[in-house]
């Protein structure tokens, strides 16, 4: 619209019309760009607004962080009762575990990520030496939580419980399903007609029926099928079933990535005269457990959260404390702050979880492409 | 050669049924601790105090058979079963006692095979509810929903008396007894119903416990005992005996202050010179146990009289009244066979 | 010795002899276990027996689909817990469905709030355990809502309280004969417009708007029915009597919790799901159907979602398995479904741990691995032909 004249060649370097860049463009790019945009904004505005008015007094400023129970805390203020949470940090994490041992917990949480660094960033400084030290942390792990050698007091099973517990079930059910897993998956890909089948069923019933019957199966049944007189730990046998569970899932995981694998490969590794041992070893297990990570850390978080349903057997994981805490009468009735802060530390830590497997996927494609 | 690897199948054989047939008093005195099924929590019967330990009623009768087997009462380790995983626990052999307010029933014992040593409670199946909600009998809860733990006898006793009196009601099902206060007290249910006992202590536990009330109506009978697995004669004597001496204390005046001087010296009543071991008990051996069991049950638990009070008596929240868990004598229903 | 090595060093007779080899040890394994249930069955004196399926189960369940009281057997308890596994399940799924497709729409909004949002939302879902979703919502419809006597009352048909949401329930009266004779006849009459419109279409190009001509068919024809009969449907409205409200149609708060979470939970995978697999639709194609001047909502319709359909079934139908697989966690809360009537108080009251437990695991496998092998099915016809 503008009036004025230019030379032909002379016409100068406008700005961007206003609106379009800047802090002022991005607002109408990305909140008002139509109608049914600005609609939508002004919904969302709406709900945040709620939201955060509704909930932050509830969560933050009008919350009670600390009392004796839950009519003290609503002397205090109307909002949440945290003191709940706060009376009883210790048991949420660390469960039963005796006071004066619960150091053994801490070493053994702190040495679990130097031992899980070098499996997890490849890239590490160092990486050999740290390998050893992944190797033998499961062992040292045991002693130091289950005691009994060395001096170190031995500790009922049955005093586990909090997030501990749920570290435990969840770290050591991925890292044994992790060989079963890759058993499976190659059983599956096999040519032998009896080792597929047998693999085949395997995997279809774990991931046919839901982990609470097997849970039950675990907690009621399991020992009906050792030889009479054997008893062994409730702990165990959750594990076992936590195990199995999870290897199915991860043998379909592997089982997609040796699918992934070209052709040419394997036709390679026939040219130079490989057996099938030497090339699952050399081709195709590097390749399809790389391509695997990210579903794999996927399975793990998946385990990870269902680690919760050891309550409905009995176990204390962190929401078995937390009932066990509303049915103090000092605490009925605190349901919603109870099983919140629960929620929040499986989402903190499932969430920094997926970030990762992310990351990973992501550096991992970038070496594909 | 043959032989030679027969022999070693044989006696493998032998060396593996053995370790089968090992009794479980053995098993208990090998691992030097008693494995107990207790409830989940139940204010009286068993629930943690503050550091963790476990108390109460139940609690205390696996105190006892710990202090008869291995001669001390702390020497127990507790697992904890709801209403509906206590039978698999006992039966998968994660204790060797089923100590949880249990009802004796027919099939239970027999169906089950479970072994039921006695009776340590006799109780009723009743029904709680707030004194607001206006309503005196329990035939006025027609189209109520109550509150019912699942897996117990309470299930089949409310079922059979709703529709005896042509009722409807709405049941909510619940695991255990801390849940069931939860739903209670949020107004979930009207009515909650369990064992008299189950229902006092519930009530003991609330902040104004007069804002309830248990209806007169007692629906069932409902008589509470130790269970054991099926197949160890040996080990069901033992904690049949173990309540019998309990209650045989309270019969004989034996309590846990006296019997340490009561053991020391030659008793009137030979009855309790045998109890305590004075005089021998024919066949104690049999049982594996050694003679100052008795002392060492009532030294370090208590008589009956003195659990119940201590527990569950009038000095407590849960203040119940003997009633039917009285000796003969006083018009209650224990009727101890004779210590000979 | 050089038969052997033959044997051995010829491919074919290996892979026997090691199959051969497996059989034996999976064989040796299996009749190791049966010996083992077999002798500590013998010990505890138990025995292997499915009759008590058909003894009384004595219990009441506060939700049948199927006429249910407590002098029916464990078989019928049993058929109700299927059926209230399925009622939850079809909830869920259908709740999960629009909550997740329209998250995934949102996620890919070109509103920036919108879409953070729906992220923060999904993340936060989906990190967190579906049972305290459960129990998160059972405390707060538990704790939140009124007693029955204080209930919410939406225009006087229909209630909300922490005993469960009432809602008014259609009775049918004489002359609904007619209203279902014309529904049938509108039903008819759409099918067949249907196919002749896609006919014309292919012939002439020429297009009918067939959905909204259907719509108001189906909806006009009935109410015309409706009111030609003199109304023959009534509703039962919910009133408060004695202790809770009677009549009309109830939804427990144990239902409404499991519905909620259920849905809520798979909704988050469910958008990431839709949302990677319309990201999955080369960019190409909807360039190349905008060329051609289709509109925005025909470009979604024709070019968009046939492709991403290929992308986002299989995942999802596994997501509704996992939903139907995790609506067993309701035992947490007491809904009665297959697992808390069979494979709890069933078994409870008989004892019978190993028969309720392989009847439960057989249903939900039977489940699963016929939806799978439909899946497989679905994929091998939808597969994009590979040259």
């Amino acid at each position: 619209m503008s009036t004025e004249m230019y030379k032909p060649g002379s016409y100068p370097n406008l700005p961007p019309p206003p609106g379009t860049v800047g802090f002022y463009g991005w607002i109408r790019n990305n909140l008002f760009s139509s109608i049914s945009n600005t609609l939508l904004t002004i919904v969302s505005v709406v709900l945040v607004y709620y939201l955060i008015d509704g909930i932050i007094g509830w969560f933050l400023f009008d919350a009670v962080f600390d009392a004796d129970s839950k009519i003290e805390c609503r002397k205090i203020n109307d909002g949440a009762c945290w003191a709940v949470i706060t009376r009883r940090v210790g048991q949420f994490v660390y469960g039963f575990y005796p006071e004066a041992e619960r150091w053994r917990i801490d070493i053994s949480f702190l040495t679990m990520f130097i031992a899980f660094a070098p499996l997890l960033y490849p890239d590490l400084p160092k990486r050999k030496w740290l390998l050893w030290f992944s190797g033998i942390y499961p062992f040292f792990a045991f002693i130091l939580i289950n005691g009994g050698f060395f001096g170190l007091a031995k500790i009922e099973y049955s005093l586990f419980g909090g997030f501990m517990l749920t570290v435990i079930l969840g770290v050591t059910g991925i890292v044994c399903s992790l060989p079963i897993g890759i058993l499976l998956a190659l059983g599956r890909q096999s040519k032998l007609t009896v080792v597929r089948t047998l693999s085949v069923c395997f995997i279809e019933f774990m991931r046919g029926v839901p982990l609470i019957t097997l849970l039950f199966v675990a907690s009621s049944m399991l020992n009906y099928f050792m030889p009479p007189g054997t008893n062994f730990s409730i702990l165990v046998r959750v594990i076992i079933m936590f195990t199995f569970f999870s290897a199915a899932y991860i043998a379909e995981v592997i089982r997609g990535g040796i699918q992934a694998i070209p052709k040419g490969q394997y036709e390679a590794a026939d040219a130079l005269g490989m057996n099938y041992w030497q090339t699952t070893r050399f081709i195709t297990l590097p390749q399809a457990l790389k391509i695997s990570i990210p579903g794999i850390m996927n399975t793990f978080i998946g385990l990870y959260k269902d680690t919760t349903l050891v309550v409905v057997i009995g176990l204390l994981d962190p929401l078995g404390i937390g009932r066990a805490a509303l049915a103090d009468t000092k605490w009925n009735g605190l349901s919603t702050e109870t099983y919140l802060f629960v929620a929040l530390f499986f989402f903190v830590s499932c969430f920094a979880m997926s970030r990762y497997s992310l990351w990973l996927e992501n550096k991992l494609n970038t070496d594909h492409k | 050669m043959k032989t030679k690897i027969l022999l070693a199948a044989a006696t493998a054989g032998v060396m593996f049924a053995g370790s089968v047939l090992a009794s479980t008093l053995d098993d208990v005195r090998a691992r030097g601790k008693l494995n107990c099924i207790i409830n989940t929590g139940l204010a009286g019967f068993a629930a943690p105090d503050d550091k963790g330990k476990w108390t109460g009623f139940d609690v205390d009768f696996c105190r006892a058979v710990a202090a008869a087997t291995l001669g001390d009462a702390d020497k127990v380790n507790y697992t904890t079963a709801t209403g509906k995983t206590r039978f698999t626990k006992l039966a998968a052999g994660e204790g060797e006692i089923l100590s949880r307010n249990t009802t004796w029933t027919f099939s239970r014992d027999v169906d089950l095979s479970q072994t039921f040593v006695g009776v340590s409670y006799y109780d009723g199946q009743g029904f709680m509810v707030p004194k607001a909600l206006g309503v005196k009998s329990a035939k006025g809860l027609d189209g109520a929903s109550v509150c019912i733990q699942t897996g117990t006898t309470t299930e089949l006793n409310l079922a059979e008396f709703f529709a005896g009196n042509g009722m409807k009601y709405n049941p909510v099902p619940i695991e255990t007894n801390a849940e069931a206060q939860e739903l209670y007290k949020a107004g979930r249910c009207d009515v909650y119903t369990t064992d008299a006992s189950g229902l006092y202590a519930t009530m003991s536990s609330f902040d104004n416990p007069a804002d309830h009330m248990v209806l007169p109506e007692i629906v069932s009978k409902e008589p509470l005992g130790p269970v054991v697995r099926h197949g160890d004669d040996q080990w069901a004597d033992i904690v049949a005996w173990t309540l019998k001496a309990m209650m045989a204390g309270e019969e004989l005046g034996i309590t846990s202050a006296n019997v340490k001087s009561l053991a020391g010296k030659d008793n009137k009543n030979k009855e309790i010179n045998r109890l305590l071991g004075k005089d021998p008990l024919q066949g104690i051996s049999k049982l594996g146990l050694s003679a100052d069991w008795a002392v060492n049950i009532i030294g370090q638990v208590g008589n009956y009289e003195e659990v119940f009070e201590k527990n569950l008596g009038m000095s407590t929240p849960l203040k119940i009244a003997r009633g039917m868990n009285q000796l003969y004598r006083d018009g209650g229903l224990f009727y101890i066979p004779p210590i000979k | 010795m050089s038969f052997l090595s033959y044997i051995w060093r010829n491919e074919k007779s290996r892979e026997i002899i090691v199959q051969i080899f497996v059989l034996l040890c999976i064989g040796w394994f299996l009749s190791w276990l049966i010996s083992n249930v077999d002798a500590n069955f013998k010990a505890l004196g138990k025995d292997i027996s499915f009759e008590f399926l058909f003894i009384p189960a004595g219990y009441d369940i506060n939700q049948y689909l199927i006429d249910y009281n407590n002098r029916d057997s464990h078989l019928r308890a049993g058929i109700v817990g299927l059926l209230n596994t399925g009622l939850v399940a079809v909830f869920g799924i259908i709740l999960a469905t629009v909550l997740g497709i329209s998250l995934g729409i949102i996620r890919l909004s070109k509103n920036w709030l919108a879409s953070k949002i729906a992220y923060w939302y999904i993340e936060f879902t989906r990190n967190v355990p579906i049972l305290l979703h459960i129990l998160l919502w059972h405390g707060i419809i538990i704790n939140t809502l009124p007693h029955p006597r204080k209930a919410l009352n939406l225009g006087d048909v229909t209630f909300l309280s922490n005993r469960g949401f009432y809602i008014p329930k259609p009775l049918t009266e004489n002359g609904i004969e007619l209203v279902y004779l014309f529904l049938v006849i509108a039903i008819i009459f759409s099918v067949l417009f249907f196919k002749y419109a896609k006919k014309k279409q292919d012939l002439t190009g020429i297009q009918y708007p067939v959905f909204w001509i259907n719509f108001s068919v189906l909806i006009l024809l009935p109410l015309i029915a409706f009111f030609i009969s003199g109304m023959p449907i009534s509703l039962e409205i919910p009133a408060l009597k004695g202790f809770n409200f009677r009549g009309g149609m109830h939804m427990s708060p144990e239902l409404a919790a499991l519905t909620f979470a259920l849905g809520i939970y798979t909704a988050a995978f469910i958008a990431e799901i839709v949302r990677a697999g319309i990201l999955a639709v080369d960019k190409g194609q909807r360039e190349a159907a905008e060329s051609i001047g289709l509109k925005p909502s025909k470009v979604m319709k024709l070019v968009i979602l046939p492709q991403a359909r290929r992308v986002i079934i299989p995942p999802l139908t596994s997501q509704y398995l996992n939903l139907t697989k995790n609506s067993s966690l309701a035992i947490a809360i007491g809904y009665m479904d297959l697992v808390a009537t069979l494979g709890g108080i069933s078994l409870n009251q008989t004892g019978r741990e190993m028969e309720t437990m392989v009847i439960v695991m057989l249903i939900y496998l039977s489940v699963s691995l016929s939806i799978s092998a439909f899946m497989n099915w679905y994929n091998n016809k939808v597969k994009l032909v590979g040259r």
